[in-house]
């Protein structure tokens, strides 16, 4: 059970906190402040030392450290490019020098410390960030060319997945190209992709890359049962990846959105935030709610107690959906934000006027 | 040596920061000697590569720098440079 709620949002770091035993109100409150008045584009705990990427718009990129659980926090570098990277755009068909435009995700496996970027790149930190590497095996993938943007003008990686039985394998999936996968710790990456269906393509919509992954994440005790929120659907795979069978609901709202969230013990259990759809990015028919399958997703049902059911217009971004346990927690673009203690049998509301929220995490 | 002013906007990062007297005969030196006194302050205003952040501009005696890739401009004894920065966002 986690204590701690991270909320990385346009004007912030907000950190909330489960209230005493016996206390008021909803059981969760806001206990802390950081970075107030720069966009916080995510951010992740590891114990008590927290990062955070920040956005600073006109200033460029920044990346802040804590090693009090947010109480502190100290400048680091960000990401940086190697000279003479190269970054492509397929709209306009050119070629030029790649630098660091978005810090898009973190993630800790172990010491090491791994952010996914635009231009879609991934890189490691064994200093807890002091110093950043570019994964050279993925940044020079044979397929990079044609990897495209996907909500931003740059492709860039948001998933970013380590096998906990085997150090030398992980996953990352990218908008808009897919998902990739190395057996030799980032040496060699493979795509990941079959049984992805590509909608919004005019001819080939089974393409090796060219997919646009909203998110992905594993059963944490059944690696290789991986969920994935698609641009076009929902899909799950049983066999890390190779392949992937879709699973999103025909009539039901759980078929477009962005984030998804596995459950951590039960490979059969996750939960999708639905949105109307790719030309509507917004609540279905005005109502929140929140998806969950508990068969692997054959079928799926609607939690809706404790959420508006008139007059909301949300969408919640990829990282906006968090879970430990039975503890889940998102959050919209509107400054909504809800909490459920029982898998989503009950929401209850954290907060209405936050600032647009980027990425939910539990510390 | 130049004299530079910046937006006010820098200093909710860097609050010690004020006007003062640089010594450099190119903005790119200048830009090196300011993050020598205040260090990260250059990742604010180039990238990686040292070319000038999209939404940033540097003027020397009114006049915006021609290189922005390289900062190469030249200053003058006595110039006055300007870092300013566009305004957008909400």
């Amino acid at each position: 059970m986690s204590d701690t709620l991270l909320l990385a949002t346009r004007k912030g770091l907000l950190t909330f906190r489960r209230d005493a035993p016996g206390s008021s109100g909803v059981g969760w409150s806001l206990a802390g402040e950081a970075h107030l008045g720069n966009p916080v584009s995510y951010a992740l705990a590891r114990g008590d030392t927290w990062f955070v990427a920040l956005d600073y718009g006109h200033w460029g990129q920044k990346m802040s450290r804590s090693r009090d659980a947010g109480r502190t926090w100290e400048d680091i570098p960000a990401p940086a490019y190697p000279e003479g990277a190269i970054k492509y755009d397929v709209w306009k068909g050119t070629e030029s020098g790649a630098t660091l435009e978005y810090t898009w995700v973190l993630e800790a496996v172990g010491n090491r410390l791994y952010a996914g970027t635009n231009p879609g790149a991934l890189f490691t930190s064994d200093d807890d960030g002091d110093s950043w590497q570019i994964v050279e095996g993925l940044w020079n993938h044979p397929t990079r060319p044609k990897w495209m943007g996907g909500g931003k003008d740059s492709p860039g990686i948001h998933s970013i997945i380590a096998d906990p039985r085997d150090p030398l394998r992980m996953w990352v999936a990218l908008s808009s190209a897919g998902v990739f996968e190395t057996r030799d710790g980032g040496v060699t990456w493979a795509t990941r992709n079959v049984g992805m269906r590509n909608d919004y393509a005019p001819e080939d919509k089974f393409p090796d890359v060219g997919h646009d992954p909203h998110f992905v994440m594993p059963c944490a005790a059944h690696p290789d049962v991986l969920w994935q929120q698609n641009h076009c659907g929902i899909w799950r795979s049983t066999d890390g990846a190779a392949t992937w069978t879709d699973i999103a609901e025909t009539d039901g709202p759980a078929r477009f959105g962005f984030p998804i969230a596995a459950h951590a013990t039960n490979p059969d259990v996750a939960w999708v935030v639905p949105a109307d759809s790719d030309q509507k990015r917004q609540a279905v028919g005005g109502a929140i709610c929140v998806s969950r399958t508990t068969d692997g997703g054959k079928t799926w049902q609607a939690q809706r107690n404790g959420l508006p059911q008139h007059a909301a217009y949300d969408i919640v971004y990829r990282h906006a959906l968090a879970i430990r346990g039975e503890t889940l927690a998102f959050a919209s673009t509107t400054g909504n934000a809800y909490l459920t203690e029982d898998g989503g049998e009950r929401w209850e509301t954290l907060g209405q006027n936050l600032p647009p929220v980027y990425a939910v995490r539990f510390a | 040596m130049a004299h530079v002013r910046f937006t006010r906007h820098l200093q909710r990062y860097f609050p010690a920061l004020h006007d003062q007297e640089v010594p450099a005969a190119t903005v790119a030196e200048l830009v090196a000697e300011l993050n020598r006194r205040y260090p990260g302050l250059a990742g604010y205003l180039v990238d990686e590569r040292g070319a000038l952040r999209k939404h940033v501009n540097i003027f020397v005696d009114r006049d915006l720098v021609h290189d922005r890739a390289h900062l190469a401009d030249t200053i003058t004894a006595g110039s006055v440079v300007d870092v300013i920065q566009a305004l957008s966002g909400g």
